[in-house]
C-alpha cells in the first residue's frame, strides 16, 4: 500500500492529470459563456493526429504542438458555428464531432502512413514531456484571474449567466462565446498534443479513451471553478495512476478504480457533495430580439 | 407532394455528407465513384449484402428507438451505449445461469433480462433527472463507462471459461438460440446472423408507435416533451413520465441483446459493439424521431457498417472510418437544420 504514496506515484499523477486538466480548464471557459462542450473528446483527438502527424513530417514538436492548437481552434469552430449561429443543440454537435474525430484520424492515417489509424513512432528528442505539463498547472491561476478578476471574464460569465442582460449592456453575446468555444478548442488540442507527444510517442485509434469525458466530470466535480476543477483532475490521475499501478495486485478490481471519477460525478450531480451549479444559460440559444 | 415533405431535411442532410465525403475521398486519392459504387453494391447484393445489412439494421432500429422515445419526453439519452451492454450481459447471465432449461421458457427468460437490464440502466438516470434535477446527458455518460467496466469485471473474474485468452463469456445453452432467418428463408445461408431478432425490432417500431399515439402514457410523454410546464399545469405529473421515458428508452436499448448474444455469438463479447448506441443518435435525428424514420435510417446506416466494411478491404486507401465520417456529416447537418431546433430548444432546463 505505502507504493501508493511514493514519489512515482506523485509523478505518475501528475503526468496523468494533465491532459484532463488542460481539456478541462478549456471546456471551462467555453460552458462559463455558456456553450456545452462534449466536444472535447473529439478536439482532444484532432490535436493528438495533428501533433504527432505535423511532428512526423516537420521533425519539431513545436511546430507540431502549434497544428495541434490550430486543429483545436478549427474544430471548434465547427461547434462554434453550429451552436451559436445556427442554434443546433451543443449535445448533438458535440457527439457529432466526437464521431467525427473518430474517423478523421484513422481515414487520414491511411492515406499518409498507410496505416489503419495509427502515425509512425516519433523518436524520443522529438517528443514533449514536460512542457504541455508546466503549461497546464500554470494555467491554473491564470484561469482563475482571468474569469474572476478581468474584465474578459467578467463579460464572458455574464454572457453564460444573463445573456440578456449582458446584451442590454451592449456585449456582444456571440463573440463572447466564440472566444470561450476557441479558448475550449486550443487548450483540448494542447491536451491531445501531449497524449501523442508526452504520454506516449506515436498517435493510436482513439488514444483518448474516454479521456475528454473524464475531463467534462473533472470539470463539473470542479463546480465550474480552476482551482477545484484542478483538484479534481488531480484526484481522477490518481485514480488512473493507482489502477495502472494495481494492474494484477489490486486487493480491489481494477475496473471498480476505473469507476470513480463517474460514480463521483453522477454523485456530485445529484446534490450530494454541496451544490453543483451550472452556468445559467448553458446550452440555451441566444437570439438578439429584432429592433 | 406532400408526403415527401418530411424527407427534404433528412434527405438534404445525406446528400451533403455524400458529397462532402466524395470530397474526402478525392483529397485521400481514391476514386469516389469507385469507392460509393462498392459500399452500396457490397450492402445490396445478395444474400450476403442483404442479410448483413438487415443484420447490422436491427441493433441500430432498438438503439434508434431507444433514442427518439426519450427524445419525444424531450431528453437526450446518449446512454443507449452504456444500456445495450447491460442487456447483452443481462441475457448472457440468463442463457449461462439456466442452461439446462428448454427453450420455451429459456428465450422469453434470456429477453425479459436484456429489457429489464436495459430499463433499470436507463431508469437511473430518468430517476436522478426527476428527482434532483440532474442533467441526463451527463449522468447516461457516466453511465455507459460504468456500464462497459462493471461487464468487463464480470466477464474477467466471474464469466470467462477458464484459460480462454479472449475477453468473452462462456456460451449460452443450447435452448437459448434464437432461430436465424435463413433456416426458413431459400436462398438465405443460415451462416449470415441475421435472426427473428430482426422482426422483433419491426414489432418494436409498431410498438413505438402505438404507444407514443394511442395510449395515455404515450400521450403524457409527449405532453412533458412538447412543454414541461404547460404539462405540469395540465395535471400530468412530468418527473414520473420522464422515469418511464428513461426505462422503456434504456429496455429497447437493451434489447440489442437479443440478435447480438441469443442469435450471433451466443456468448457475451466484450466490446462487441461497435458504437450501436452512438449511431442510434443519428439514426433517430435523421429518423425525425419517428419510428418509420428510425427503420429507414437504421437501414441506411446498416447498409453503410456493411459497405464500409468492403471499402476497407477493396480501396487502395479508403478505409471503413468513412462511414464514421458520413455519419458525423449527417448528424451535424441535420442538427443545424431550421426545422430541428424546435424539439431540443424546448429541452427541460437542467444542470450539466
Amino acid at each position: 500500500m505505502e507504493d501508493l504514496f511514493s514519489l512515482a506515484m506523485l509523478y505518475s499523477t501528475i503526468r496523468l492529470s494533465t491532459p484532463l486538466l488542460l481539456a478541462a480548464l478549456g471546456g471551462m471557459f467555453s460552458e462559463r459563456s455558456g456553450v456545452i462542450n462534449i466536444a472535447l473528446e473529439g478536439l482532444m483527438l484532432a490535436g493528438a493526429f495533428t501533433a504527432a502527424t505535423v511532428t512526423h513530417f516537420s521533425g519539431s514538436p513545436w511546430i507540431g504542438l502549434l497544428a495541434a492548437i490550430a486543429a483545436g481552434l478549427a474544430v471548434a469552430s465547427i461547434h462554434a458555428i453550429a451552436t451559436i449561429h445556427f442554434h443546433a443543440d451543443h449535445v448533438v454537435t458535440g457527439t457529432a464531432i466526437n464521431i467525427l474525430f473518430l474517423g478523421v484520424p484513422a481515414l487520414l492515417s491511411g492515406a499518409f502512413f498507410d496505416s489503419t489509424g495509427a502515425t509512425p513512432q516519433i523518436p524520443q528528442q522529438n517528443l514533449l514531456p514536460l512542457a504541455p505539463v508546466i503549461l497546464a498547472f500554470l494555467f491554473v491561476p491564470l484561469a482563475w484571474w482571468i474569469l474572476s478578476r478581468s474584465r474578459f471574464g467578467l463579460r464572458l460569465r455574464a454572457v453564460g449567466e444573463n445573456p440578456e442582460a449582458a446584451d442590454t449592456a451592449g456585449i456582444s453575446v456571440r463573440r463572447l462565446r466564440w472566444a470561450g468555444v476557441l479558448i475550449s478548442g486550443a487548450l483540448a488540442g494542447i491536451a491531445g498534443a501531449y497524449l501523442s507527444l508526452g504520454q506516449s510517442s506515436l498517435f493510436t485509434r482513439n488514444m483518448t479513451a474516454g479521456r475528454g469525458f473524464i475531463a467534462l466530470a473533472a470539470l463539473i466535480f470542479g463546480k465550474w471553478r480552476p482551482v477545484q476543477t484542478m483538484l479534481a483532475c488531480l484526484l481522477f490521475g490518481f485514480a488512473e495512476a493507482v489502477a495502472i499501478q494495481m494492474q494484477g495486485v489490486a486487493p480491489l478490481p481494477v475496473q471498480f478504480i476505473q469507476m470513480i471519477p463517474y460514480v463521483l460525478t453522477i454523485v456530485v450531480l445529484a446534490g450530494f457533495i454541496g451544490l453543483a451549479r451550472a452556468p445559467k444559460a448553458l446550452g440555451i440559444p441566444y437570439e438578439k430580439e429584432a429592433g | 407532394m406532400k408526403i415527401l415533405r418530411p424527407l427534404a431535411m433528412p434527405l438534404a442532410a445525406i446528400a451533403a455528407a455524400f458529397i462532402l465525403g466524395a470530397v474526402v475521398v478525392l483529397m485521400i486519392g481514391d476514386d469516389p465513384i469507385e469507392t460509393y459504387a462498392l459500399l452500396i453494391g457490397s450492402a445490396l447484393s445478395w444474400p450476403d449484402g442483404i442479410g448483413y445489412t438487415l443484420f447490422y439494421a436491427t441493433p441500430l432500429i432498438f438503439t434508434g428507438l431507444a433514442v427518439a422515445l426519450a427524445l419525444h419526453a424531450g431528453l437526450l439519452n446518449i446512454g443507449a451505449e452504456g444500456q445495450l451492454y447491460m442487456g447483452a450481459f443481462a441475457a448472457a447471465w440468463v442463457g449461462i445461469t439456466f442452461a439446462g432449461w428448454p427453450g420455451w421458457a429459456l428465450i422469453p427468460a434470456a429477453m425479459i433480462a436484456s429489457m429489464f437490464a436495459g430499463g433499470l440502466w436507463g431508469a437511473i438516470p430518468g430517476y436522478l433527472k426527476a428527482r434532483f434535477g440532474a442533467h441526463e446527458v451527463i449522468n447516461t455518460i457516466m453511465l455507459n463507462f460504468i456500464a462497459v467496466a462493471l461487464t468487463n469485471y464480470f466477464v474477467q473474474y466471474h464469466y470467462r471459461e477458464p484459460g480462454d485468452a479472449i475477453m468473452q463469456t462462456r456460451e449460452i445453452g443450447e435452448g437459448a438460440h434464437i432461430t436465424r432467418l435463413g433456416e426458413f428463408i431459400p436462398g438465405l445461408p443460415t451462416r449470415i446472423p441475421l435472426s427473428i431478432a430482426f422482426f422483433l425490432a419491426l414489432l418494436a417500431c409498431a410498438a413505438v408507435w402505438v404507444f407514443l399515439r394511442k395510449t395515455r402514457w404515450g400521450y403524457e410523454i409527449r405532453a412533458t416533451g412538447a412543454n414541461p410546464a404547460a404539462a405540469e399545469y395540465g395535471g400530468i405529473r412530468t418527473g414520473r413520465q420522464i422515469i418511464l421515458a428513461m426505462t422503456l428508452s434504456g429496455a429497447l436499448a437493451g434489447m440489442v441483446g437479443i440478435g447480438e448474444v441469443l442469435g450471433y455469438r451466443y456468448r457475451f463479447y466484450d466490446g462487441f459493439s461497435p458504437g450501436y448506441g452512438f449511431t442510434a443518435i443519428a439514426v433517430a435525428l435523421l429518423g425525425r424521431r419517428h419510428p418509420v424514420g428510425v427503420l429507414l435510417a437504421a437501414l441506411l446506416f446498416g447498409a453503410l457498417i456493411r459497405g464500409g466494411l468492403f471499402v476497407d478491404i477493396f480501396t487502395e486507401k479508403v478505409s471503413k472510418d468513412l462511414v464514421l465520417v458520413l455519419q458525423a456529416i449527417i448528424i451535424l447537418f441535420v442538427a443545424c437544420g431550421s426545422a430541428f431546433r424546435f424539439p431540443f430548444g424546448k429541452r427541460a432546463r437542467g444542470k450539466i
